[in-house]
């Protein structure tokens, strides 16, 4: 310890940082977003990509698992056909609160280029979903910004999730 | 020169107006090739009708012998593979589906179309203990049309859930799905009684609700979110950022020297 002197005259002389349950439990939540490794179609290959080295996910804290009660994010990445809702949806709630939706991509926001009569119109028909990621399929770096995204939001929700309006969570 | 068509209003105009055209039809060629002679002598009267389209021998047969064809295509004329099995709707038309058998002849490298007629309603006998490929696409056809085959081993769909009710391959199932299709995923997770709260699907990804202000804004209205604004809304100048409305032109410094 000698080498790492406490000064004890920062924090009115104590070694205390002082915060509030919300801070603390968002500095966690929100840097360390386990997502799911769910993924659908050819935006998969892009979430792959964000979670490969060349992209790094890892340096935002998230780290992809493979089962859903340790996530606490899913990343619904490319068509979800209609026999498939009914499994998306119940891993969705299998996750443990709190819990957190990106639908990424054309064909998981509106059904896209898929106007069929297999394909989810849009998947937050079956979840609710916080973030949209437009594009065909988007970038890697679509996903981290959303990720961020994400990050911002869930740093300005409260502990006490009654107080959470969608009102107060808005981003733009 | 390109025939000239005139381009105004390309746009407004449907591209396509032709109502009676007929696409072109691949020339139907007399069997001439030696090893297609032997195959259609082997099967003997079994066979309607036998043509030439594009190196392809093309077979008609009678639904009921499929089974008998197909044996003696494999066993006597060396169609070891079959590729692909399906059906074409021809119900409107004529009544009845088209069933083909594409097979291969590896050693020849040969190909032979077997093609047979069925009622509506009616079955077909499976080839399943000549192709085991026959097995999927079998059920594909019965997921796709509603043709069965007789004798299959594990007739049930492929493709779609196997609660799901039509067949999507029938020029009559509309393409963005019937009643069924289109609440299909509410009704599974959330039952009927969450109909009116999902509401109906949109297929119109580029639609704008009008008095939406939690999803849409207008450019130069824009108002606070979620306000209504069904008694119209006031005009917001646009502020520019500082740096757009930079005048360049009126100032003495020279941006480039070869002006």
């Amino acid at each position: 310890m000698a080498q790492h002197k406490v000064n004890y005259a920062s924090n009115g002389g104590l070694p205390v940082a002082l915060t509030s349950v919300d801070k603390l439990l968002n500095w966690g939540r929100s840097n360390s977003l386990w997502p799911l490794t769910y993924g659908l179609a050819c935006c998969a290959i892009e979430m792959m990509a964000s979670g490969g080295s060349r992209f790094d996910f890892d340096r935002l804290g998230t780290i992809f698992r493979a089962s859903p009660r340790q996530s606490d994010l899913m990343i619904l990445a490319g068509t979800l056909s209609k026999k498939h809702a009914e499994f998306a949806r119940r891993l969705y709630d299998q996750m443990p609160e709190p819990k957190w939706v990106i639908s990424m991509g054309s064909c998981a926001n509106t059904g896209g280029m898929f106007n069929t009569y297999a394909t989810v119109q849009g998947v937050d028909r079956i979840v609710p979903v916080d973030i949209y990621i437009p594009g065909c399929a988007p970038r890697p770096e679509t996903l981290q910004y959303a990720v961020m995204m994400l990050q911002k939001k869930i740093r300005k929700e409260s502990a006490n999730m009654k107080k959470n309006k969608k009102q107060d969570l808005r981003l733009v | 020169m390109r025939k000239y068509t005139p381009k105004d209003n390309v746009q407004g105009k449907a591209y396509y107006t032709d109502r009676f055209w007929v696409a072109p039809r691949v020339p139907r060629q007399v069997v001439e090739d030696e090893h297609f002679k032997a195959v259609v002598e082997a099967l003997g009267e079994r066979v309607k009708e036998a043509y030439v389209e594009i190196n392809n021998l093309v077979l008609h047969i009678d639904a009921t012998q499929n089974y008998a064809v197909l044996e003696t295509l494999k066993d006597t004329c060396g169609y070891k593979v079959c590729s692909e099995i399906s059906a074409v709707d021809y119900l409107a038309k004529e009544g009845e589906f088209e069933i083909f058998y594409q097979m291969l002849n590896l050693d020849k490298a040969k190909r032979v179309r077997v093609v047979c007629r069925l009622k509506k309603g009616l079955a077909i006998e499976s080839v399943v203990p000549l192709f085991k490929s026959a097995n999927f696409a079998e059920r594909e056809m019965y997921d796709m049309f509603g043709i069965k085959a007789n004798n299959h081993p594990f007739l049930k769909r492929i493709l779609m859930p196997d609660d799901w009710e039509g067949h999507p391959l029938l020029k009559t199932y509309p393409l963005q799905g019937d009643e069924f299709a289109s609440w299909y995923e509410v009704d599974k997770i959330f039952g009927k009684a969450y109909r009116d709260i999902i509401g109906p699907e949109n297929r119109d990804p580029a639609r704008i609700e009008r008095y939406d202000t939690k999803r849409f804004s207008r450019v130069g209205y824009e108002v606070s979110f979620d306000t209504d604004i069904s008694g119209g809304e006031t005009k917001t100048e646009i502020e520019y950022s500082s740096t757009f409305l930079t005048d360049y032109n009126t100032g003495t410094k020279q941006l480039d020297k070869r002006k």
